[in-house]
């Protein structure tokens, strides 16, 4: 019942109980009564009728006014409370209970303010907390992440479903280095985020290194495990995997909710060790041949002096034969794995200029010598151990000086076949060769900083040599390290940073959750994996001979672009690009010859795609493109495919446009260049990204509710 | 009577200082340059004793040394495995399958002569 309609009921009763009681007593009293006393009283009664009626209306009105003042006060005053209450607990946290009304509502409202303001001081405390327990575990994982991406070595780390959840620059470099056929032109897609690592390491192996470290922690022992992995291209990798321990409240062993996979390459080092063994080989097998003969030869001369002289002739010949074969052996054995025969210091490759420089720098600091540096080959890479090396040199300019107090000492830089030179000039007297012999026999030393070892056992580790030698002309002399030259595994790419904003996106820990990779359409739109991609063609005629000549694609994995994982590959359309489309995608005649064609990149962009959603905008032609290929190349694009035109347009049923452009506009995105197809790629995972919550208010959540839904847009039902 | 012996390798510059050492020390000698023919002259020539070099092309001295060893006919046949292969693993394959006796280049003609005259009964 309404608060109204209580108050009439209370004013009707407030009514009966002032005139019933008399009304009732007045009908017993009348009924008791004779003829004679009824008429007497009416007439007693009808005489004072007015009186009593005013006095009881006067009552009843008082009686009125008393009732609705109370009602107003706390009836309706409480109701107000209530709903400022309710104000309070939802929308507006700052508001208060005004106070005002009898004492007892005062008193109430006062608590009420009071327990929302102790509320107020609980709910600061506790979000400030959250916040700050947000920010140290973001700070670490940014640390984490930090730390991972400087690592020299590939670390990567995956859940139990093999998916990658992190990985770091080494490892994307290996990988990519690794990556031969169609991936090789993408830039080595096979590493990602949501990637499964099983495209790159053997999974029956993973699997076996996984059981093996349950039952090393079941056992209590080191949860690790090695093991060695072929890759398609036939590359050695050597892989440690330890446990990433969930962590469990509960006593007893941790569960493993994933693992960290360090990867080396090893081809190299053991190609090395197999051309020494093979160097091994042919010095000591080889030889057993070959002595044999002669030693058979010889043992026959000495022990049968009177032969015919043809056949001592023979015998003679074929010690000759055998000792110039052997000689010849030995020549090629030296040649051919002197970098295997060569110590076995560890020797990191090193730009030489980078030796020079650090050379510089020292001999700078420690012994105010000004330097300078002549022919300097800078890109020349040595194997070196920097430390000791740098440190001869400095030891020897420090001799130098004590001795010949030159003005000034150059470096220079040459390469001749597998030997690098590195020269330390001065201008001076000549010395004695037997004072360059003291000098390399002497532990070396700096200033008060001395060194265990001799410049000999530093040239000595580095396979290589040193001497004096006078340029006469020039009135100067230097001394040359000969040092080995290397090939430097992997090169860093210059433009790595540059790309994207912020720090690579090369982890997510939320990975850690996912589950299953097939496709499932009744998903959440944040929870897939998609690839956005973008076409730029030669016309927009597929069917009238139009090509593709640029493919752009991105990677948002649980909600995130991730702009550090892209395929960016021009194709060669073999056929004319149309002059008026030029101005339009910026591609020229030049950037697309020689480069693959699209049977070539079409695998590789596949591969790129799997197990991904595809989003494109107007979809419907970049799919055009691609299904228009499907009979030459065989690659099938099966997966769904979502269209950011159609999305928008199923959010916004009522704007006039859902070209790209006004899209990002509408939504607020700002971005940089368009028109190149990893740009509007880009710029298309922006826009989905934005979408899927916009979708999710109009409750179309799954892939499956946002491709019915597409489906039913006006759009959807003009065919391309 | 002369007891004969086969001379088995590839190598023509030790086969020359076998030859004739071996006819030296009187005995009647015949050569093969491969495994092939090895088996030939084995069933042509009857030797007594072969030596048998291990690295030969077309057919190894394992796999010659197996194939006589598979035929009765040849079980008096004494087997002297002459080769590079030096290692252990090599010396146990080579008397394993029925060698019945390896020695590794380079050796002495003079313990090799004494070698082969034990072991045919010749003192």
């Amino acid at each position: 019942m309404k608060a109204k309609h209580r108050l009439i009921v209370a004013v009707i009763v407030l009514g009966l109980l002032m005139t019933g009681p008399f009304v009732v007593t007045s009908l017993l009293v009348w009924l008791d009564m004779k003829e004679a006393e009824r008429t007497m009283l009416t007439e007693l009664l009808l005489s004072r009728l007015p009186v009593g009626t005013m006095m009881t209306l006067f009552g009843f009105v008082l009686g009125v006014g008393v009732l609705h003042k109370l009602f107003k006060q706390y009836v309706e005053g409480l109701l107000r409370m209530a709903e400022t209450l309710r104000l309070m607990l939802g929308a507006n946290r700052n508001f208060r209970v005004t106070i005002e009304g009898p004492p007892e509502v005062q008193q109430l409202a006062q608590a009420a303010n009071d327990l929302a303001e102790q509320r107020d001081v609980l709910m600061d405390d506790v979000d400030a907390q959250i916040a700050t327990a947000k920010a140290s575990v973001e700070e670490e994982k940014n640390r984490l992440a930090a730390l991972m991406s400087e690592l020299a070595q590939a670390v990567v780390v995956c859940n139990l479903d093999g998916r990658i959840l992190l990985y770091n620059n080494r490892a994307r470099l290996q990988f990519k280095a690794l990556s031969q056929g169609p991936t090789s032109v993408a830039g080595g897609a096979l590493i990602g985020l949501g990637r499964s690592i099983f495209s790159i390491l053997e999974k029956s192996q993973v699997d076996h290194a996984e059981e093996v470290i349950r039952q090393r922690l079941s056992s209590g022992k080191t949860p690790i495990s090695n093991f060695i992995t072929t890759t398609r291209g036939g590359q050695l990798l050597r892989a440690q995997m330890v446990p990433v321990l969930a962590a469990s409240g509960e006593e007893g062993e941790a569960a493993m909710s994933g693992y960290v996979l360090t990867v080396e390459n090893i081809t190299r080092s053991i190609e090395e060790e197999e051309r020494r063994d093979q160097a091994l080989h042919s010095l000591t097998q080889g030889s057993r041949s070959s002595i044999a003969n002669i030693r058979a030869a010889v043992a026959n001369l000495l022990d049968y002096p009177d032969m015919e002289p043809e056949l001592r002739e023979r015998f003679l010949r074929v010690i000759d034969d055998e000792v110039a074969k052997r000689s010849q052996v030995i020549d090629q054995t030296m040649s051919q794995f002197s970098d295997a025969i060569k110590t076995r210091w560890p020797l990191e490759d090193i730009l030489g200029i980078d030796i020079v420089a650090a050379a510089q720098r020292r001999i700078d600091d420690k012994l105010k010598l000004p330097t300078k540096t002549e022919e300097i080959d800078d890109a020349l890479w040595i194997k070196a151990d920097s430390f000791s090396l740098v440190f001869a040199l400095v030891s020897l300019a420090s001799k130098l000086q004590d001795h010949y107090e030159p003005r000034e000492l150059r470096f220079r830089l040459t390469s001749a076949g597998k030997l690098a030179y590195l020269d330390l000039i001065w201008a001076g007297p000549a010395m004695s060769s037997e004072t360059f012999y003291t000098w390399e026999m002497e532990s070396m030393q700096i200033g008060s900083e001395s060194s265990p070892l001799s410049l000999r056992d530093v040239i000595d580790r580095h396979g290589g040599e040193i001497w004096y030698e006078r340029e006469k002309a020039a009135h100067r002399a230097f001394f040359r390290f000969v040092l080995p030259v290397a090939v430097p595994e992997i090169e860093s790419e210059p433009d790595e940073r540059s790309r994207g904003k912020g720090r690579p996106e090369y982890y997510d820990f939320d990975l850690f959750k996912f589950e299953d990779k097939t496709i499932d359409l009744d998903r959440k739109l944040s929870d897939l994996t998609y690839t956005v991609f973008d076409t730029e063609t030669t016309g927009l005629e597929p069917s009238n001979g139009d090509e593709i000549i640029q493919i752009g694609a991105a990677r948002i994995v649980n909600n995130r672009l991730l702009r550090q994982e892209t395929f960016n590959q021009i194709v060669d359309p073999e056929c004319p690009l149309k002059p008026e489309s030029i101005p339009i995608h910026g591609i020229t005649e030049d950037m697309v010859r020689g480069k693959p064609n699209i049977d070539v990149i079409l695998p590789a962009f596949h591969e790129f795609c799997e197990d991904t959603v595809l989003i494109a905008h107007n979809a419907a032609f970049d799919m055009r493109f691609l299904q228009l290929k499907e009979e030459r190349t065989g690659i099938r694009f099966t997966q769904p495919v979502l269209d950011t035109l159609l999305l928008s347009a199923v959010v916004h049923p009522n704007q006039e446009s859902h070209k790209l452009d006004v899209i990002l506009e509408r939504l607020g995105i700002t971005i940089g260049t368009r028109h190149n197809a990893l740009e509007d790629a880009l710029a298309t995972g922006e826009v989905f990204l934005k979408l899927v919550k916009l979708l999710e208010d109009k409750g179309i959540v799954t892939v499956r509710q946002a491709l019915e839904a597409a489906e039913k847009t006006y759009f959807a039902r003009v065919k391309y | 009577m002369t007891k004969k012996i086969l001379i088995v390798d590839d190598e023509p510059n030790i086969v020359i200082s076998l030859e004739f050492l071996m006819k030296k020390e009187g005995f009647s000698v015949a050569v093969a340059s491969d495994g092939d023919e090895a088996l030939t002259k084995v069933a042509s020539f009857a030797p007594d004793l072969i030596l048998l070099d291990v690295m030969m092309p077309k057919k190894s001295g394992f796999e010659v040394c197996e194939a006589l060893r598979a035929d009765p006919a040849n079980a008096g046949l004494l087997i002297v495995m002459l080769t590079a292969k030096g290692r252990d693993t090599e010396v146990a394959k080579g008397l394993a399958i029925g060698a019945d006796a390896y020695i590794t280049k380079p050796f002495s003609t003079k313990d090799l002569v004494a070698r082969v005259k034990t072991m045919l009964g010749i003192v």
